[in-house]
């Protein structure tokens, strides 16, 4: 089983080891090794509760693990974009004011972060009103107006359709590619996050498999959790992803219209 | 400051100008039930003040901010919602300082001025300590909107930001306290919450920004404390239901600015 992700750079941004989760008797995690390196996209994917948010929060520091270390590379600014906002309708906050809560006011900074994800247009019309597409991107601007190192995204397209999560993955490929920043994703829509990962976690109350998105995808463990017929579909657009990514990186979408039609 | 009605409207706007901007963040927290869980242990403070023999405003600050902290500090209940757990609390306490008033003994205590306010009593004294504390709860609240604005948005977000959560949350419980502890005096413990969440609410239909919300809770509290005192001289009705009767006709007016 390979488990180095495909760039050796030896920049490890953060760095969780035998990560460990539980709350009261429950043990919701055990042992968990995620390293996440500059420059690099790691996913962590898996069935609903099988405790990846959770290793996100240790993380991130926002719980306290049972077990385990998580260390930072020193001085390290992250931009973190959480699952969901739940914002009560009675607080009066603009798009822009929300993205000033994160970072001291300066005028152009705002927008130019909300030009950078494309949301420009929404922003001085309240939060509330915004669609969720419209809503992760803006949470996606905050995230990068802390000028992060690295980027934790917690299920980035949620609530967003079909189209608009293509979309979203490759503005996130692009801001990846242009500031070098290391992403720590959770998803578990499989077939585009795939194709847009260079390391994968497959996660269910335990690691199961780690390593490039092709071998996870062929890897037992992955095939019990996700079912045979997910899993070869996924090889072959992992597959195409590596042919493609030679060329110049286009979405996967694209390349297969491209090839196959 | 001669006129018993004078003292009123001005203990009673010290009140409106910290009750409008703590409000606005009890409305989006949705805490009012935490507001009157607090306001409802006040009686209890009143109660240990006269068995002690200090002020009962000194009793009501402390067992008020101490229940705030316990709050603050149990936040993360375990098996029961924080709703429930609320709810137990208020009564309970409620119900210990009804027991403790009723036995104190060679001590009269004007209970209906507690619990419904007795805000035409109000003397020099008094009003002194009102805007003193208002005075204190808003130069904290002035350096506490920023981060608590942001953990109120998103507390996990705050937090990866670099915003001590915890720290925030149980200062601006504690500065709840203390404006429960004075409103107290103007509408009483029952009432307490109203203050709270009806100027703010109101405040709502008028503000694009919570900082305006968090101005016209204010305006709004000061108008219903005026007219509500207004409507008390006139017609005899007792002046903290009028209050609070002022600022829920204000909020009505509000919805149909929507």
């Amino acid at each position: 089983m390979p488990t180095e992700p495909e760039h050796k750079s030896e920049n490890v941004l953060l760095n969780a080891q035998n990560i460990s989760v539980r709350f009261d008797d429950h043990v919701v995690l055990s042992g968990a090794n995620v390293k996440v390196r500059a420059g690099n996209i790691v996913t962590l994917i898996g069935p609903n509760g099988a405790g990846k948010t959770s290793l996100v929060k240790a993380m991130l520091g926002l719980i306290k693990p049972s077990t385990g270390t998580v260390v930072r590379q020193k001085g390290l600014s992250i931009g973190y974009m959480p699952q969901r906002l739940n914002l009560d309708p009675a607080l009066p906050m603009t798009v822009r004011r929300f993205l000033q809560l994160g970072i001291q006011p300066g005028h152009g900074k705002t927008l130019k972060a909300l030009q950078e994800v494309g949301a420009l247009e929404v922003a001085e019309t309240p939060l509330q009103m915004i669609s969720g597409g419209e809503l992760q991107r803006v949470m996606l601007a905050r995230a990068l107006l802390r000028e992060p190192d690295l980027l934790v995204l917690d299920e980035p397209v949620q609530g967003v359709d079909i189209t608009g999560q293509a979309e979203l993955y490759k503005l996130i490929n692009s801001i990846r590619k242009q500031r070098n920043v290391g992403v720590l994703m959770v998803s578990h829509d499989l077939h585009v996050v795939m194709a847009q990962t260079d390391h994968v976690v497959c996660i269910n109350r335990h690691v199961c498999c780690a390593g490039h998105p092709e071998a996870v995808s062929r890897h037992p463990e992955f095939v019990a959790l996700f079912g045979d017929e997910v899993a070869s579909t996924l090889a072959v657009y992992a597959h195409n992803h590596d042919h493609h990514h030679d060329l110049n990186g286009h979405v996967v979408e694209e390349h297969c219209k491209h090839d196959h039609g | 400051m001669d006129d018993f009605l004078t003292r009123a409207i001005l203990g009673g706007i010290a009140v409106a100008i910290t009750a409008g901007p703590l409000g606005v963040f009890v409305v989006w927290r949705r805490m009012a039930y935490f507001g009157g869980a607090l306001s409802h242990t006040a009686l209890l403070g009143v109660a240990l003040g006269f068995l002690m023999g200090v002020q009962p405003g000194l009793g009501v600050a402390f067992v008020v901010v101490a229940t705030a902290l316990m709050l603050g500090l149990i936040n993360g209940t375990k098996g029961l919602s924080l709703d429930t757990l609320l709810g137990i609390i208020a009564h309970a306490a409620l119900a210990a300082g009804l027991i403790v008033v009723g036995m104190l003994k060679g001590v009269r205590i004007d209970l209906m001025g507690y619990l419904f306010g007795d805000i035409l009593s109000v003397g020099k004294n008094d009003v002194i300590w009102l805007w003193g504390g208002a005075v204190v709860v808003l130069l904290a609240l002035v350096k506490l909107w920023r981060p608590l604005l942001s953990v109120t948005v998103h507390a996990d977000l705050a937090h990866v930001e670099g915003v001590s959560v915890r720290w925030t949350e149980v200062t601006f419980m504690v500065l709840l306290a203390i404006v429960v502890a004075l409103a107290m005096k103007v509408v009483g413990i029952v009432l307490v919450t109203s203050m709270l969440v009806i100027p703010a609410a109101a405040a709502r239909s008028f503000s694009k920004t919570p900082e305006a919300m968090a101005f016209w809770a204010v305006a709004l509290g000061i108008v219903s404390v005026v007219t509500g005192l207004w409507a008390s001289y006139t017609f005899d009705a007792p002046a903290g239901p009028a209050i609070v009767a002022a600022s829920a006709v204000l909020f009505a007016a509000s919805l149909l600015k929507r």
